[in-house]
């Protein structure tokens, strides 16, 4: 058992269950997404990046790019909420918790591609 | 050594820190975020993630601004002290470990071997690859840039790469520490870039030369190799594959020194052909027969004993540890320093004495005490470091033969022109009269520089005019090629050495009747002036009608038909 794999695949997971709690629910109704789990997934999926910073493989390439991806997608809909709550005076809508769902959805595409990649990845090595 | 990305280097080193930031951030503004507080109407209130890591990112890094948007309640300023610690101590951590990695001296050299890289990519003009930046590779260096010759160092001291770095070099040369005995520094620094046309192997150790000269051998086979070697052995060795060229510095020093003493006319010819750009032309010597003293019999004393025994010299060695050496029997022992081994090897009846100990202190020395001793001696010194170029120069002695500079003057000298080591060869054969009257010609057409060799090539791309010319079955002497495009009277400041004809064939010296042949290969010296002006005539063929005719053709269609048109009249006229 290598310790630094056990890390790496429980931040990759972490991220994909964070991100998909805060997901699922009605799109547009603020009750069901939390902001909590938004902010949680947003600093597991920063830990799982810098994680992945330095390795050399091409497989850890990819695992970069899809979690860079998901961090992106995932800041952009904290920053769409700031604007929300505080810039904009109209406070949250239905139509703006939209977006920021959507973005956190495409984020949880990101990050199922990253554990379809470690899957396969484990699966090649078999050890 | 791959593809090293300095970014991702450094992103790999700062894992922890950088990890260590992130959760010390998350956990702050977490902690703002849970702790409730009260509002300017004393209502309660919670901080939002918005404000929370709006507060923790102007804490961290300044902790300024006061409490916002209202005052905090006492739970929100022990969890804010707790906070500033945190993020101070973490950021103090990050920072310090970025530090201490570019500081680090693996770090530092991955540093400069990208650019180093990154420099020798850019290069696009044909370069030169040497290996070894000592005496003879400096001056080598320096030889090459004065002439425009790209040229990239690989030097395993990084003090010597240092003195690159801050030679005032007219062209940028880039220079890398590391051995140049692995084949991939080789790689690094080009040698498989098309535009590499020759390794030059300069280390003072020959296995390190042997393997640059196979690993380039084996990389490049086009490349062009000059491989330095001290013992025959590795010489044999290294030849043996193909080398182009291989030199001994003692052998090739001891041959110079010698040809110095016993035909001084071939050994000026061979200082003045060899000679790098920017440089004071060496005086004539006249070198005394009868009685030598040689003070160290290593293994440049040997080579010097070898050589001056076969001119019948008469020498006395004088040698400070004759067992270790293998001295002959009637070695003097000692370390010539002083005058009772000076007085014992007979120096009042000596004609000229050779400093040759691998000591610079201790051959100024033997000279200043023989000296003393004999004033009319000849005096030849060994200098090994080109450091002490001021102190020997002071000496005034009457010839200083300087290592780095001879070899360094040879394998520039191979580099230009190759057909010069063919001429320098034959010019050995002839005798002492022959290279005197060289020499004097010589001395007509230059001035005070050093003359210039270079080599012309009858061909279609080098000289189109001549070529043409020859095919249409004119006949072009020798003598065309040097005269003054301007004057046709005249002769340019050069004179042609070597002709390289058929590649079999070689006429030394040619008379200036000589007619020229496709393919022929012609080495001149002289005046830069004369190059160009060689170049221009060998190119344009009005400007060689000239030459050769008398005459100049007009060179646009407009003038061309008028001349035909009064050519025609003045044929008509004639024929009235």
């Amino acid at each position: 058992m290598n310790l630094e794999k056990v890390i790496f695949a429980f931040f990759i997971v972490l991220a994909l269950t964070l991100n998909f709690g805060f997901f699922i629910g009605d799109i547009a109704d603020p009750v069901h997404h939390n902001v909590y789990e938004l902010f949680a997934a947003i600093v597991v999926s920063l830990i799982a990046t810098i994680l992945k910073f330095g390795d050399r493989t091409h497989i850890g390439a990819v695992l970069l790019a899809t979690s860079l991806v998901a961090d992106l997608q995932l800041i952009v809909a904290a920053i769409v909420w700031g604007i929300v709550e505080h810039v904009s005076q109209t406070g949250m809508t239905p139509h703006a918790m939209a977006a920021i769902v959507s973005l956190s959805g495409g984020a949880v595409l990101a990050n199922v591609t990253s554990v379809i990649l470690l899957v396969t990845e484990t699966v090649m090595v078999r050890r | 050594m791959g593809n090293h990305n300095i970014v991702f280097v450094l992103l790999r080193r700062l894992h922890s820190p950088l990890i260590a930031l992130v959760c010390v951030y998350a956990i702050c503004i977490l902690g703002f975020v849970l702790i409730p507080g009260v509002d300017d109407n004393g209502q309660p209130w919670h901080m939002d993630f918005f404000h929370a890591f709006y507060f923790v990112s102007f804490m961290g890094t300044t902790i300024g601004f006061g409490e916002i948007p209202y005052a905090f309640t006492g739970a929100q300023r022990m969890w804010a002290t707790v906070s500033i610690y945190a993020t101070v101590v973490v950021w103090l951590y990050g920072i310090g470990f970025l530090l201490t990695i570019l500081q680090e001296p693996g770090f530092k050299q991955l540093l400069s071997q990208t650019s180093f890289r990154r420099s020798v990519k850019r290069i696009r003009e044909p370069f030169y690859l040497i290996c070894g930046y000592g005496d003879t590779g400096s001056k080598l260096v320096k030889a090459l840039t004065e002439s425009d010759i790209t040229a990239i160092v690989i030097e395993i001291d990084a003090e010597r790469v240092n003195t690159l770095e801050l030679e005032d070099n007219r062209i940028f040369v880039p220079g890398l520490c590391a051995d140049a005995s692995i084949p991939d520094t080789l790689l690094m620094a080009g040698l498989k870039q098309r535009n590499c046309v020759g390794v030059v192997a300069l280390t003072n150790d020959d296995a390190v030369n042997l393997r640059v000269a196979i690993a380039s051998t084996l990389l490049n086979p086009g490349v062009r190799v000059i491989a330095r070697a001290e013992t025959r052995d590795a010489g044999d060795n290294i030849a043996s594959f193909g080398t182009s060229q291989v030199i001994n510095p003692f052998e090739t020093f001891a041959g110079r020194l010698a040809m110095a003493l016993h035909s001084p006319g071939t050994f000026l010819l061979h200082e003045w052909l060899t000679s790098v750009p920017h440089e004071k032309l060496t005086d004539p010597i006249f070198p005394p027969h009868g009685k030598w003293i040689l003070c160290g019999y290593g293994r440049f004393g040997k080579a010097v004993y070898e050589r001056m025994v076969a001119e019948n010299l008469q020498v006395t060695i004088i040698e400070a540890t004759p067992e270790t050496t293998n001295a002959p029997d009637d070695v003097i022992t000692g370390r010539g320093t002083e005058a009772i081994t000076l007085q014992k090897a007979e120096i009042d009846k000596a004609v000229g004495i050779v400093a040759g100990t691998d000591d610079d202190a201790n051959n100024l020395s033997i000279l200043m005490t023989a000296g003393e001793l004999n004033p009319d001696l000849f005096m030849v010194a060994r200098q090994n470091s080109r450091s002490n170029d001021a102190i020997f120069a002071a000496a005034d002695l009457d010839l200083i033969m300087r290592r780095g500079s001879i070899i360094a003057h040879k394998i520039f000298a191979l580099m230009r022109t190759p057909l010069l080591a063919k001429f320098l060869d034959l010019a050995r054969e002839q005798d002492e009269a022959w290279a005197n009257l060289l020499i004097s010609r010589i001395g007509g057409v230059i001035a005070d520089n050093p003359p210039v060799t270079w080599e012309v090539s009858i061909n279609i791309d080098d000289t189109p005019a001549i070529q043409n010319r020859l095919a249409t079955g004119d006949d072009i002497t020798i003598n065309n090629i040097y005269q003054n495009p301007q004057n046709r009277e005249l002769d340019l400041p050069c004179i042609p050495l070597l002709i390289r004809r058929r590649n079999t064939q070689f006429i030394l010296l040619p008379d200036e009747h000589l007619l020229l042949e496709a393919s022929d290969q012609i080495l001149f010296c002289g005046r830069r002036k004369a190059q160009d002006m060689i170049k221009w005539l060998t190119n344009n063929p009005y400007v060689l009608n000239y030459i050769i005719t008398g005459e100049e053709h007009p060179s646009g269609y407009l003038w061309r038909l008028f001349s035909r048109l009064n050519q025609k009249r003045i044929a008509k006229q004639e024929f009235k």
